[in-house]
């Protein structure tokens, strides 16, 4: 990077600090006014020394609320978390991931489209063809899944054609070592996914789990089915997937790795630079709607330097939704700011390593 | 750093995804080792029509031919390992030091392997019974005047690979001259005995093709079991009972083997003395062959008092040392804990430690920074307790008493049974047990083992299915 270049994302990235501590400003200023806060904030509020409105002007006070709990999401009343402000528009509630206790779940009444609206922007228009429609294969049910990539199809003038994995059921599995029942039900999904492909031929995006579209290449060439651009996320992925996927699934297609989950928007990945053959996967959050910070795990309080290893924390800054530095169970490396996305991003995420022991990953 | 890489159909695949395998003593790294993604042992091993037809190429004499050179080149020869080049001596050390196995064993082991492959002919007629191996070429034949057809059943065996000893990969051999392409996942401290095989047989003759080797988690491992046609699991209980009611998985699991005294010979137990010390520590008693238990009707606790004395000689010793009858734990913290879990064990009473009062300190011991757990027995009384059923990666048994006529409905299953006794009727049944699968009845180690005989179920009837032929003679 020459001086210049250098020079010129600097500024971005200041510029970029200064819109995400604005907007700090204004979604703590909604959570916590009485006109337009939900009664979870304001009652959090009410507990305070302090008015989180006055005490938080910038991204970096946010620590003088703690860490989000993610248990705060178990159970309900669910409409706690609905912000004054949006009384009366249409809901809807987005349950996390594939664990089996009850529930955690979120309200959502407009993140979904904004954040897969924004993602709609960073995808090419030759790989991913305005008019041309969507298989969505993988966890949708409860999931926020289910609406955004029937909404990503929509913005982009395409049909979202859905089959369902339902992650719980795998786990149980897993868990069970029912080891050929889950390839049988993996089957059963890739065989519906199979049925869409050869029966609507406007099909060319498609969104999947790594492991899915593993399966889905044991049975087909997916470029020869027509698919020129593929989404794909749900799972932790790899340098090697990535490179495996590339060189081997899914040659010539265009492949879009991302990180995402129901609590956050929808993290992009540095674009492949197929002549350094870098297949590391680095992902950018949707600022300033969300942000990851890398933090010590035996401090969080410290960010991690660039390079250096530390635990996933997860902010939201939407209007819908406010999640204050949620330690993730996800790990990875502090990556510097780059060109489209001057903000830190992660590099090879992957589960947190002292949770490796407890956590099922399944075909999810 | 040394690097391991996949062989994918032979040729060598350097993954992204690596771990680093340390040396016990030092913790320094010895390797680095790539790491298979399931979706890529899934996409090999949904195209490995090559593998067979080349295969096929080779008569069953010329693949004998074949694994007799490989036997040579394994135990004495420079092989490729990665982009490096390893040599006898070379493996031996770097085995020692990860799996923790003295170097002498190491070798003892090597010379297992380097049998099986020179002795391959015979290994085949025993697994065959005797069968004329131009039959498996020309797919039917005449065998004592019948007419006999085979079909084999898998184009890859896979092989889900333990850490514990090189010797147990004597026991997939065979697959390569019955035209069986391997699909291999190391044990994550023993990759080095599987590679090298691979090379001793490519550099033979045989076709690279019959090679994939996949260093990788569990999720890869599910892949090969699912993928193969026919494959052998190994590992503990909880790791091979998913896969039990799977007839195209061999299980090998924990051994549970024993030496069972009949009344007649429990008086005569001195006379095998030596017998039961080689059943319980021979190979650093880390082999499924080792017996864990010592069942007899009279002289229990004797008999156990006297394991004790002899187990108290053998000491920690450096793994170089060539004198080593023990292998090192991959930690200390893992040695304690195991010899936590024996204490917690005998706490609850009905059962003693008989070695403790004859061992200079703690059950758990240091020797050149490495950590080892020194040779224990048991005496139960009772055999429902758990020690009783217990195994372990160590010199372990526990001495059980038991009345002849209930003994062989209470031992459960047993890989090895070493049946002292000349009363005809209790070596009917120990002959008719369903709980035994390997029967000595002879004064042997439970750890002396026959290559021509099956274990834990016969790879040749794994691999190829009799069937009825009517025809073209």
């Amino acid at each position: 990077m020459n001086v210049a270049t250098e020079g010129r994302l600097t500024q971005r990235a200041r510029d970029a600090r200064a819109a995400l501590d604005a907007h700090v400003r204004e979604i703590v200023a909604w959570h916590f006014s009485p006109e337009t806060g939900s009664p979870f904030w304001l009652d959090y509020a009410s507990k305070l020394s302090f008015d989180p409105r006055e005490k938080v002007r910038s991204y970096d006070d946010l620590k003088h609320l703690g860490h989000f709990e993610d248990e705060w999401l178990r159970g309900g009343p669910v409409r706690r978390w609905l912000p004054k402000g949006f009384e009366g528009e249409p809901l809807a509630v987005f349950e996390t991931g594939g664990s089996t206790g009850l529930p955690k779940s979120r309200l959502n009444i407009h993140d979904y489209r904004i954040d897969y609206s924004q993602f709609s922007e960073t995808l090419s228009d030759q790989t991913f063809p305005k008019g041309s429609d969507w298989l969505m294969l993988g966890p949708s049910g409860p999931r926020r899944l289910r609406l955004a990539i029937e909404h990503l199809a929509q913005v982009r003038g395409g049909i979202a054609f859905h089959v369902d994995l339902d992650p719980r059921w795998v786990n149980k599995l897993i868990k069970a070592g029912k080891h050929q029942e889950m390839e049988a039900y993996k089957e059963h999904v890739v065989d519906q996914g199979l049925k869409i492909l050869r029966g609507h031929g406007n099909v060319k995006c498609l969104f999947t789990t790594p492991k899915l579209l593993e399966a889905l290449c044991e049975k087909i060439s997916v470029a020869k089915a027509g698919i020129t651009g593929i989404f794909c996320g749900g799972t932790e992925m790899n340098a090697q997937f990535h490179r495996f996927a590339r060189e081997e699934l899914v040659p010539g297609v265009d492949f879009v790795p991302t990180y995402g989950n129901t609590l956050m928007g929808l993290a992009c990945s540095k674009p492949f630079d197929a002549e350094a053959r870098d297949y590391t996967i680095t992902y950018y959050p949707p600022h300033p709607r969300a942000v990851l910070d890398l933090v010590d795990p035996d401090d969080p309080e410290r960010v991690v330097e660039y390079g250096e290893t530390g635990r996933v924390m997860l902010t939201t800054l939407t209007k819908d939704f406010f999640m204050p530095r949620f330690l993730e169970r996800d790990e990875g490396e502090r990556t510097e700011p780059i060109d489209p996305y001057p903000w830190d991003g992660v590099s090879n995420l992957r589960l947190f390593t002292r949770f490796e022991e407890s956590v099922v990953v399944g075909v999810y | 750093m040394l690097h391991i890489p996949l062989l994918r159909a032979g040729k060598p695949y350097r993954s992204l995804a690596t771990g680093t395998l340390g040396h016990l003593a030092t913790g320094e790294p010895v390797a680095e080792i790539s790491q298979a993604n399931s979706g890529l042992i899934a996409r090999d091993l949904g195209r490995v029509v090559n593998a067979r037809k080349e295969l096929e190429a080779h008569s069953t004499p010329e693949l004998v031919e074949i694994s007799k050179r490989a036997g040579k080149l394994f135990a004495e020869a420079d092989l490729p390992l990665g982009d490096d080049v390893q040599s006898a001596d070379d493996y031996v050390l770097q085995t020692s030091v990860t799996t923790g196995l003295p170097q002498s064993m190491v070798r003892a082991n090597m010379a297992k392997a380097r049998f099986v492959l020179e002795e391959m002919e015979t290994v085949l007629g025993g697994l065959t019974r005797g069968l004329d191996l131009a039959i498996l070429d020309r797919g039917f034949g005449e065998q004592d005047g019948r007419t006999v057809s085979y079909r084999r059943e898998a184009d890859v065996l896979g092989a889900v690979l333990p850490s514990n000893s090189p010797g147990v990969h004597s026991l997939w051999l065979p697959a390569i001259p019955l035209k069986t392409a391997l699909a291999l996942r190391p044990g994550s401290r023993e990759p080095w005995t599987p590679y090298r095989i691979a090379q001793a047989f490519i550099a033979a003759g045989c076709p690279e093709s019959a090679f994939h080797y996949y260093p990788s988690d569990h999720a890869g491992a599910q892949q090969i079991l699912l993928r193969t046609g026919r494959s052998m699991l190994y590992g503990d209980r909880a790791t091979v009972d998913p896969w039990r009611s799977n007839p195209a998985v061999q299980i090998h699991g924990p051994g549970w083997s024993k030496v069972i005294f009949g009344a007649d010979q429990a008086t005569a137990w001195e006379q095998h003395l030596d017998l039961m010390v080689a059943s319980v520590a021979d190979n650093g008693g880390r082999s499924c062959i080792n017996a864990s238990g010592i069942w007899t009707p009279a002289n229990g606790r004797e008999i156990a008092d006297a394991i004790a004395r002899r187990f108290a000689e053998i000491e920690a010793l450096p793994l170089d040392h060539p004198e080593a009858r023990l292998a090192a734990f991959p930690s200390r913290a893992a040695a304690e804990s195991l010899s936590n879990v024996i204490d917690s064990q005998l706490g609850q009473g009905g059962a003693e430690d008989m070695t403790a009062r004859y061992r200079k300190g703690d059950r758990v011991a240091e020797a050149d920074g490495c950590w080892f757990v020194l040779p224990t027995v048991v005496y139960c009384e009772d055999a429902s307790h758990p020690l009783a059923s217990a195994e372990y990666l160590f010199p372990f048994a526990s001495v059980v008493e038991s009345p002849q006529a209930e003994l062989l409905d209470r031992i459960g299953p047993s890989l090895v049974v070493t049946g002292l006794t000349g009363d005809p009727d209790f070596q009917r049944e120990l002959l008719t047990s369903t709980h035994v699968e390997r029967l000595n009845l002879a004064a042997m180690p439970t750890s002396k083992v026959a290559w021509d005989q099956p274990h834990e179920g016969n790879l040749f009837e794994h691999l190829y299915r009799q069937r009825s032929y009517q025809g073209v003679a």
